[in-house]
């Protein structure tokens, strides 16, 4: 029986209903005193109170102790009189003690030991939260002398009968780990905590599992981590854990569980639906770190099929809920929504309008809902958008409305069917003369330009009318730009570019490269009247300006207008690449490991961990697990990396990038080129792709005196060659360098490996009738010599043996050759075992093996090459350290390179399938669409061989270095034939 | 997980700071001061990295809350650790400013020392906190006491403690929805949506599990779908298509992703069963018409309209219509229909107070607005939304409760003998028509 109560809203709460909750606000005692200014003399009045007869007057005393130390006076010179309030049977009281023993302990060890007595007896107090209190405080007091002791008293604190004494023990265990972990190891904690993932209550479970998950991102030994890795049925016990935990609990448990990859498809889809549920649970970081588990687990499943479309169906929902908490949390989930709709763009392609920004909402949600709003922008919105764009242009926070203004250029570029109504909102709000709204209009207006050619140029007057106003150097390059491009259409660009000239040395660099390049364009296109202005700009640049890049481009001009003007109009007015449509993209890599991070300060920053938290932690990089992508996928996700810079540029900048360099300064490259690109693609890019024209003949002889005098006075410089990144990026050592190794999960298992067709040994004719091919393979770790035999002679053949000659690798087999006998044109297969002590001799050819086999008839012998493949051992693994450190270590000369020639296998395949023949990929990074795979492995005698594998667009090139050179041609030959054999 | 958390004044003061980790040290302090709250430009972003620490600050009027990190921790979580501290906080000792922190930073610290350890969060409920973190000193318990006092603080019903006993046993349901609009000049509506809560106060003796039904698409088709034997083909009508719902922590999310079934054991008092948000279907209770028309550059014509969309029968109330002037007004004169309208300098707008208002009525405002010489550009005008207020008896979304039923299988009460009343509300979320 329901009474509906549909009277009048005015109804008060309080007639119909009694009120439990009251307001305790206390009068009586006010804590706010203690607050009061020091005194002189205060801290020994405090002395003296400490040690009052009264037990009133103490905890008085001890509460002044603990606001003095709020606010940041030193009271440490109390520390023996508030150690002895410490016995006090009064809960409240030790608490305080205990608080000040926290935060005191470590800068008077000596003293602090006198606690610990009372520590220890209140570990086993009869009352629960006061053996809680104790264990959780004696774990923050971070001394040597006292961690000692507390090895018993934890130990019996996580057997304790009270699960509240557990649950506490159980985060004191991390506690410990972080003062002391081979302590913890050696004491047999870590075991002790697995077990409480077990525990009865589901308290006890979630802080074991938040422990564990501490202690496993900083285990010390391999035995540790080991023991923390989550296996899949510890996880299914967590999942079923999950709903009798508290939300924090849940938080843990999940977050944990992101850390297991199952190994089935079938698993992942059974952890999704045990997840799901979760997604609506009241808590934003439950939805995340849920949203996070199935993101990550969505990539083990077969794309495009039902139960990921419904999952990823669930996922929008829940998402879009997050939108209507609190402003920090809305700034949270934003961050993590952008990661997220890079990564699947399908999940929030119908909810636009949620990211419609409301006029109310703090700055930092505005701003990343506009970048939101922009990822979410199609053909089939673009009225919706275009109209909200144009309202925030108005608004009054000047990055909002530079960001909206931005992104109305964005829309220009990506939605080609409502260009135009773009460039005429532009040029709405560049008549509105607001300064930083015409600057950005600009800028943006440029990038229209390059994307739509000849369409929009009528609107070049109305941009020129406003070059006075333009103060920042971005929209400054900007204009140089256009006027540059254009200069045929501006009959005044000579005067513009001239006006520019006169401030040249205060300009910033951009604007200077830019300006260079805008008047050499300019004379190419206007030889006749632009000669003066040409060399002044070209003197500036190379004779007064301190930028090496400025000089550098300023030169190259130099020469090429004198030397090959026509090849200069090649280069400096070549097509330029047409510009992406989406920007702002992270690299995959990136983007896979943040949404491993999803909910965490590293989706917020959108930043690595490593970027932003000390230690070890941060060497351990997450990756999303991968499914074996096909060939379409990897490609898609190559050029989804590639945006600014064109694929021949970025070729063009692999000599750098076949050194390893540091991921910062390799950015650091490809931004430069982006900048001094400017949008128009120009100077040196283009400078590497032309090609080179030594003829003379038609030198002009307008800028050939100026240069001669030039290089006779500055020669060296220009043609000294371009300095090559040094092998080690400088001074940022090892670190640095090891970073860009990330990426890289998990050694993928073992696949079909690649088997080599059998080759003909010893054909029938010398054999005198026995034929036998054969091949060597690789199972595990055993060596073994395939033998097919046939008889193809007219008796039964029998009596077989084997023997090798001594060779290169000391092979030789290692148990008689078991063959049954023949009969005539009978085929017998056998697997003859090798092991490599034989004695070795260097064979011509390396690889050549002198092979025996006698049978009833006679002694034949043949040789054969043996794949050097078959020798990797299973050892040829390395840490990305010593393969760093081994790379830099091989004189840069024994390096050797080769192409291998085109095939469409994807990066993953090709590591797959290397790794199935003991080629062990260290570490792997993509640069525009460039894979690079770090290789290693290690033969039989012991024999390093470090290889770099690159991947451009279906063409292989291996480089190779290794302390013995001769086995390169062995090791180029096995490539080739494992990358052929499954193409 | 969180390495400290401090609190401080609007000066920038501590007023407590509670160090959980030792990789944040003291001077960690100092430099969310410093960097945040006399930072010169106003800080744009939550969380703030400085020196490679982190810092996730809420404020609520004077107070900021700050929790500190050097690792890469679980944002969402210490974000929502933030509130519920402001919530414990909020209902131990009522308003969060400095005064009731300076009186009760014993308390805090106590607190602090439960809800979090090593920075990680454990109960923070606050019944169950209440039951031993109390003001009036520790009194000596007894072993039973503390054995149920740890029992309920671990336990799996972390949010109810045994043997609660009502000598009337009765529950109250508050449906209550905040109604969200943006609206175009021209009455197309850019972006509307209901986020609901219901609101249960329940007064139920022993552990009651309850059963709690609603008009939801979803879950009224698969109880259908359930039970084959009920009457196929049923009027469709009269059901709502909730675009998702979020559940108090007592709710078996496991249970209600399966068979669509809400049941629950509620916690005592007061709590939030659900939040839900709809986004179909909404029917709008007010419509607002502007009308702006700039005269000269010191004059304003403004004629807003305000529709009633509603059955006749029921009545809205504090029905508010916020309409801004220029930061340049001089003077304003008003006309209304109905309700009491005043130009307020302090707010830049002109507040339209409607006490009751019936349903499908329309009643208009016009005003003049006297506007000085701008002589500064800069002080643009951008011409915020107006925005309403209101509360209407009804909820918007057509959410509607069919049952909630109640079982106690151990006491001798049933289903029938729980007194329960529900109640909707619908208030105004921002209800914003752009002009």
């Amino acid at each position: 029986k329901m009474q509906g109560v549909a009277a009048s809203v005015s109804d008060t709460l309080g007639n119909i209903r009694p009120w439990l909750h009251k307001v305790t606000t206390q009068s009586k005692m006010t804590d706010s005193k203690y607050f009061t200014t020091t005194r002189k003399g205060e801290i020994f009045e405090l002395k003296a109170e400490l040690n009052s007869d009264r037990k009133d007057k103490r905890k008085e005393a001890v509460k002044k102790v603990i606001a003095s130390m709020t606010v940041g006076k030193d009271v440490s010179t109390l520390f023996p009189d508030v150690v002895n309030c410490m016995q006090a049977d009064n809960l409240e009281l030790k608490k305080l003690v205990y608080l000040y023993l926290m935060n005191y302990a470590k800068t008077q060890p000596d003293k602090a030991i006198m606690a610990v007595n009372t520590f220890v007896r209140d570990c086993e107090d009869p009352n629960p939260l006061i053996r809680a209190l104790a264990v959780r405080t004696i774990g923050c007091i971070r001394v040597d002398e006292i961690t000692a002791y507390l090895c018993d008293p934890l130990r019996k604190c996580l057997k304790d009968e009270d699960p509240y004494v557990r649950k506490t023990a159980a985060v004191c265990v991390a506690k410990l780990h972080d003062i002391d972990p081979l302590l913890v190891e050696e004491q047999g904690f870590l075991d002790m905590l697995k077990d409480l993932l077990a525990d009865s209550n589901p308290m006890v479970v979630a802080n074991a599992v938040a422990a564990m998950t501490e202690i496993g991102e900083s285990a010390q030994t391999e035995a540790a981590a080991r023991m923390l890795t989550w296996s899949g049925h510890l996880v299914n016990k967590l999942l079923t854990a999950l709903n009798e935990c508290t939300e924090w609990g849940q938080v843990f448990i999940l977050d944990a569980v992101a850390n297991y990859t199952p190994s089935e498809e079938n698993e992942a889809q059974s952890m999704i639906e045990r997840v799901c549920p979760r997604l609506a649970h009241a808590n934003a970081a439950v939805v995340l770190s849920a949203v996070k588990v199935i993101m990550k687990l969505l990539e083990l499943l077969t794309p495009g099929s039902d139960f990921v479309q419904s999952t990823v169906k669930k996922l929008s929902a829940p998402l879009v809920t997050l939108l209507s908490s609190e402003h920090e949390i809305q700034y949270v989930a934003l961050r993590n929504i952008n990661l997220i709709v890079q990564k699947r763009p399908e999940i929030l392609k119908h909810e636009l309008k949620v990211f419609f920004v409301k006029y109310n909402d703090p700055i930092y949600v505005k701003l990343e809902k506009l970048d939101i709003l922009i990822r979410l922008t199609s053909a089939a919105n673009i009225a919706n958008v275009l109209a909200e764009l144009k309202e925030y242009a108005t608004e009054v926070d000047v990055d909002f409305v530079r960001k909206a203004v931005r992104a109305i250029g964005r829309c220009a570029i990506k939605v080609e069917s409502a260009a135009e109504r773009c460039v005429s909102t532009l040029l709405d709000l560049i008549q509105t003369k607001v300064n930083y709204v015409v600057q950005e209009a600009i800028v943006v207006i440029k990038d229209i330009f390059r994307k739509y050619p000849n369409k929009y140029e009528s609107v070049i007057g109305t941009l020129c009318e406003n070059l006075d106003t333009l103060d920042e150097p971005e929209a400054r390059a900007s204009m140089i730009w256009i006027i540059g491009e254009y200069a045929e259409r501006i009959d005044n660009a000579d005067e513009l570019l001239e006006s520019f000239l006169d401030g040249f040395a205060d300009e910033q660099t951009s604007v200077q490269l830019q300006l260079l390049t805008a008047v050499v364009k300019l004379f190419l296109k206007r030889p006749t009247d632009t000669q003066e202005l040409v060399q002044r700009v070209l003197s500036l640049a190379t004779q007064e300006a301190d930028n090496p890049d400025l000089r550098d481009r300023g030169y190259i001009y130099w020469r090429l207008l004198s030397t090959d003007p026509a090849a200069a109009k090649q280069v400096v007015l070549a097509e330029k690449p047409l510009i992406s449509e989406e920007t702002d993209l992270l690299e995959p890599s990136l983007l896979g490991e943040l949404v491993c991070h999803i909910g965490s300060l590293a989706s917020v920053y959108h930043r690595p961990p490593s970027a932003f938290v000390d230690g070890r932690v941060a060497a351990q990089r997450k990756g999303l697990p991968s499914r074996a992508p096909t060939l379409a996928e990897a490609t898609g996700a190559a050029d989804a990396g590639a945006e600014v810079v064109p694929t021949d540029n970025a070729q063009n900048a692999k000599p750098a990038v076949s050194v390893i360099p540091t991921q910062d300064s390799l950015i650091g490259d490809l931004l430069d080129i982006d900048m001094s690109g400017g949008g128009g693609g120009s100077g040196i890019t283009q400078q590497s792709a032309a090609p080179a024209v030594p003829s003379q003949s038609n030198a002009m002889d307008l800028l050939g005196d100026g240069l001669d005098s030039l290089l006779g006075l500055g020669g060296p410089a220009p043609q000294q060659p371009p300095q090559q990144q040094p092998a080690v990026g400088g001074g940022s050592g090892v670190d640095a360098l090891a970073d860009i190794f990330g990426g890289l999960s998990a050694t993928p298992s073992a696949q079909a490996g690649f088997t080599p067709q059998l080759e003909s040994w010893l054909p029938a004719q010398r054999g005198k009738g026995m034929q036998i091919d054969g091949r060597f393979l690789r199972r595990g770790a055993q060596l073994q010599m395939e033998l097919q035999v046939r008889n193809n002679a007219m008796q039964q053949l029998s009596g077989f043996a084997i023997q090798f000659n001594k060779n290169s690798f000391g092979l030789a087999p290692a148990q008689p050759l078991s063959l049954n006998p023949l009969a005539p044109m009978q085929t017998a297969t056998t697997l003859l075992p090798l092991h490599t002590k034989g004695q070795v001799q260097k064979m011509e050819p390396l690889l050549n093996l002198q092979v025996a086999v006698k049978n009833n008839i006679d002694v034949f012998y043949f040789s054969c090459l043996v794949p050097i493949h078959v020798l990797f051992t299973e050892e040829g693994g390395m840490d990305k350290r010593v393969f760093l450190s081994t790379w830099k270590d091989i004189p840069a000369d024994s390096e050797s390179q080769t192409s291998l020639g085109s095939y469409s296998h994807s990066p993953d395949s090709v590591s797959n399938l290397l790794q199935s023949c003991n080629v062990f990929t260290i570490a792997r990074r993509s640069v525009d669409g460039i894979e690079m795979l770090y290789q290693s492995m290690k033969l039989c005698n012991g024999i390093l061989v470090l290889a770099e594998l690159k991947i451009s667009g279906g063409a292989f090139t291996l480089s190779l270095k290794s302390r013995h050179a001769e086995v390169y041609s062995g090791v180029q030959e096995s490539y080739l034939k494992i990358l052929k054999s499954s193409n | 997980m969180i390495g400290g958390l401090f609190v401080y004044n609007h000066k920038g003061e501590v007023l407590i700071s509670r160090v959980y980790r030792d990789d944040i040290g003291r001077n960690a302090v100092d430099a969310f001061r410093v960097n945040v709250i006399h930072a010169r430009q106003q800080v744009r972003s939550p969380v703030n990295m400085i020196a490679r620490t982190s810092f996730f600050h809420v404020k609520r009027s004077n107070i900021w809350l700050c929790a500190v990190s050097k690792k890469n921790l679980n944002a969402a979580l210490v974000f929502q650790f933030l509130y519920k501290m402001l919530e414990v906080m909020g209902s131990y000792f009522g308003k969060i400013n400095e005064e009731n922190i300076k009186n009760n930073f014993v308390l805090i610290y106590e607190l602090l020392d439960e809800l979090l350890d090593y920075g990680y969060p454990q109960n923070t409920d606050t019944g169950v906190l209440k039951t031993f973190i109390t003001q009036q000193g520790v009194k000596s318990q007894t072993k039973e006491e503390t054995t149920k006092i740890t029992n309920q603080v671990t336990g799996q019903i972390a949010w109810r403690r045994e043997g609660i006993k009502y000598r009337r046993n009765e529950l109250f349901l508050d449906v209550v929805e905040s109604v969200n609009l943006l609206m175009s000049p021209q009455g197309q509506v850019l972006s509307a949506h209901v986020s609901g809560r219901v609101l249960m106060k329940s007064y139920l003796s022993g552990m009651p599990e309850c059963k709690f039904g609603i008009n939801d698409k979803v879950i009224v088709e698969s109880r259908r779908a359930a039970d084959s034997s009920s009457a196929a083909g049923a009027t469709k009508s009269g059901h709502i298509a909730i675009d998702d719902c979020q559940f108090h922590q007592c709710v078996k999310l496991s249970k209600f992703d399966t068979e669509h079934a809400i049941s629950f054991i509620p916690p005592d008092g007061e709590f939030e069963l659900m939040r839900y948000r709809n986004t179909k279907d909404i029917s709008l209770p007010f419509r607002v018409i502007p009308l702006v028309r700039e005269i000269g550059r010191t004059k304003m014509e403004v004629k807003v309209v305000v529709k009633s969309n509603f059955k006749p029968s029921l009545l809205a109330q504090k029905v508010e219509v916020r309409i801004p002037t220029p930061l340049n007004t001089s003077g304003v004169q008003v006309i209304c229909m109905k309700g009491k309208a005043r130009y307020k300098a302090s707010d830049n707008a002109i507040v339209w107070k409607i006490k009751r208002m019936g349903g499908m009525k329309e009643w208009q405002l016009s005003a003049e607005i006297d506007l000085l010489n701008a002589t500064d550009k800069a002080k643009k005008w951008t011409r915020p939304p107006i925005s309403m207020n209101f509360e209407v008896p009804f909820a918007a979304s057509g959410f509607k409760v069919r049952y909630l039923k109640v079982f106690e299988s151990k006491l001798n009460y049933s289903d029938h003998d729980v007194i329960k009343w529900v109640r909707y509300i619908g208030k105004s979320g921002l209800y914003e028509t752009r002009c």
